[in-house]
């Protein structure tokens, strides 16, 4: 059964169009990723679906409930964590918990077994102010504050951006946890790294989809033949690459660079020999699976203005 | 300005207070001229405070270092005047034009009125932006307003630019083409110093550190650092470093 069904959604602030067409179904019980950069319109989505902004045109629903006519009822039945954080500074830990447990008619300790898991992670410093906190404190307090009543969709916009790796990796795990607890979770994040943990993920950008699926089944429509280039000097090489017979689209990845081939033009041999002759050392060429990072690139690609691109 | 030994940045015991609390715990380091040198660290371990101190915007509780051959305890002024610094967050005027905007912060950093004219067209010409400099900057796509802020912060000419977290939230081809313009700055000798969450960008470094509980975990090349800890890439690297964190 979907828990959140969108249909056709559009919002435009002015001239810009931040939701155009947007129409997706949320699984129950699921991870729901939206992956894209910032500006791409995750937040006005979220915003639309946790009932604060009215779209322009199109209707959702959250649990078959119409997110614009019973709004209220929504409301009792989602968690949602901003982007920004939105606790109360001068109060206290477990001020803020408290507050927002009986906002919603509710207390810390009718809900505890639902946050005891993160909570207490952050119980020896309920006293301390929730301005005191450290980075990743103050997102354990945010995702308690957005589960202490108990709510069946968690929406949590960009809750990892600007966390070192680190964190971010506990922060998954946290997730993975709440989901067995029943809960639909929806997140969105720039990271694209992160695709690969969700169940499902909608890619983003200029207020479009543009694609939906697992992360396996959106890898697996990958169209080109896709080679890692290593060799030195790095910088350089990416230049020539670009240059190369047959290359549809060369990116760098770390310590490697992704090159998009057309096997009719080009393979593997001719590359290296071209690189070699060239006076590149170190080559190194093997054809591997694409990362949801290169789809994006590529499915971003076909609707990015042009004189944009890296040419 | 530079040492004998060709260092831009030499730092010595750097440590910062704040009450009992140790930001920075008497770290040393130093910066080659011209190398792209990726300050690492998680969140909380210390950088925002060095890169301030480095930067000229705050003193250190103790320690002796020199940027570009000023005192990084006394010489501020100076440092502020010859390096260029881009922050994390966008920190161009967005309701001013373009050129308004190479006017005013060519005009901060003492260009003459002759230069900062030169400036107004050949910076828009050279980022392929002509058309959009009488156009206000809010209007300009994300990846166009972060190579402005780049080559604004490079305006003059410094022989060394600070990047506080420039690509993050950026699109991935925005944030591979701001690369193209980091390593192309670095080709012509500017030395940048940079700090990223990610891991596949410090590999793009020449040099790494990486800051746990406000000291320097470990500094080295990518490689070196990689062979030492015996993992694939930077990301297995950081995080066998940062998960000793005692801080939280």
């Amino acid at each position: 059964m979907n828990a959140i069904e969108i249909r056709n959604i559009c919002k435009n602030y002015g001239d810009c169009k931040a939701l155009s067409d947007i129409t997706l179904d949320i699984s129950e019980g699921e991870i729901f990723g939206l992956i894209g950069p910032d500006g791409a319109g995750k937040t006005t989505l979220f915003r639309i679906l946790a009932t604060l902004l009215l779209p322009d045109g199109g209707n959702a629903s959250i649990n078959g409930t119409d997110v614009i006519k019973d709004y209220e009822k929504i409301r009792c039945s989602i968690g949602y964590m901003p982007g920004q954080f939105s606790l109360y500074q001068d109060l206290s830990v477990e001020e803020n918990l408290d507050f927002f447990a009986t906002v919603f008619g509710t207390t810390i300790k009718e809900n505890y077994d639902n946050i005891k898991e993160i909570y207490s992670q952050i119980e020896p410093f309920k006293d301390r102010r929730a301005g005191k906190l450290s980075g990743g404190m103050k997102q354990k307090l945010a995702l308690c504050c957005a589960l202490v009543h108990n709510p069946s969709i968690l929406f949590l916009d960009e809750p990892t951006t600007g966390v070192d790796a680190v964190s971010r990796k506990d922060f998954w795990n946290m997730l993975y946890r709440i989901r067995e607890s029943g809960v639909t979770i929806v997140v969105s994040t720039p990271y694209m790294d992160e695709a690969s943990k969700c169940d499902r993920i909608a890619l983003i950008q200029h207020g479009r989809i543009i694609e939906t699926g697992t992360p396996e089944q959106i890898k697996e429509s990958y169209p080109y033949t896709l080679l890692s280039v290593k060799g030195k000097p790095a910088y350089p090489m990416l230049r020539f690459l670009r240059r190369c017979p047959g290359i549809i689209s060369c990116f760098s990845f770390g310590s490697e660079h992704h090159a998009a081939i057309d096997p009719k033009t080009t393979d593997e041999r001719t590359l290296a020999g071209l690189l070699e002759s060239n006076g590149f050392k170190n080559c190194r060429i093997k054809e591997i699976k694409p990362t949801v990072e290169d789809c994006f690139m590529q499915l971003a690609g076909k609707v990015t203005d042009n004189t944009l691109r890296i040419k | 300005m530079t040492g004998e030994n060709g260092n831009i940045i030499e730092i010595n015991g750097l440590t910062k207070r704040f009450g009992s609390f140790t930001a920075v715990d008497n770290i040393s380091f130093h910066v080659r001229k011209g190398e792209i040198f990726g300050f690492l660290g998680a969140n909380g371990a210390g950088k925002t405070t060095a890169m301030k101190i480095l930067c000229g915007l705050s003193l250190p509780t103790s320690g002796e270092g020199t940027v570009n051959g000023f005192s990084i305890n006394g010489e501020q002024e100076q440092i502020k005047r010859h390096i260029g610094y881009m922050s994390q967050k966008f920190s161009l005027y967005p309701d001013l034009k373009v050129w308004e905007n190479i006017r005013l912060f060519g005009g901060i950093y003492g260009l003459g009125f002759k230069e900062l004219r030169k400036k107004c067209v050949s910076i828009p010409e050279s980022l392929g932006m002509e058309d959009y400099a009488d156009k206000s900057v809010s209007s300009l796509p994300l990846g166009w307003k972060q190579k402005l802020a780049f080559s604004i912060a490079m305006i003059h000419n410094p022989e060394i630019v600070f990047l506080d977290e420039p690509t993050g939230g950026v699109d991935p081809e925005t944030r591979r083409m701001f690369w193209e313009m980091i390593c192309g700055a670095a080709e012509n000798g500017t030395t940048v110093f940079v700090t990223t969450h990610y891991m596949d960008e410090a590999e793009y470094c020449d040099r790494v550190s990486i800051m746990v509980d406000g000291r320097i975990a470990d500094i080295g090349s990518p490689e070196e650092l990689k062979g030492r800890y015996g993992e694939p890439d930077m990301d297995s690297v950081f995080r066998k470093l940062a998960t000793k964190a005692k801080r939280f």
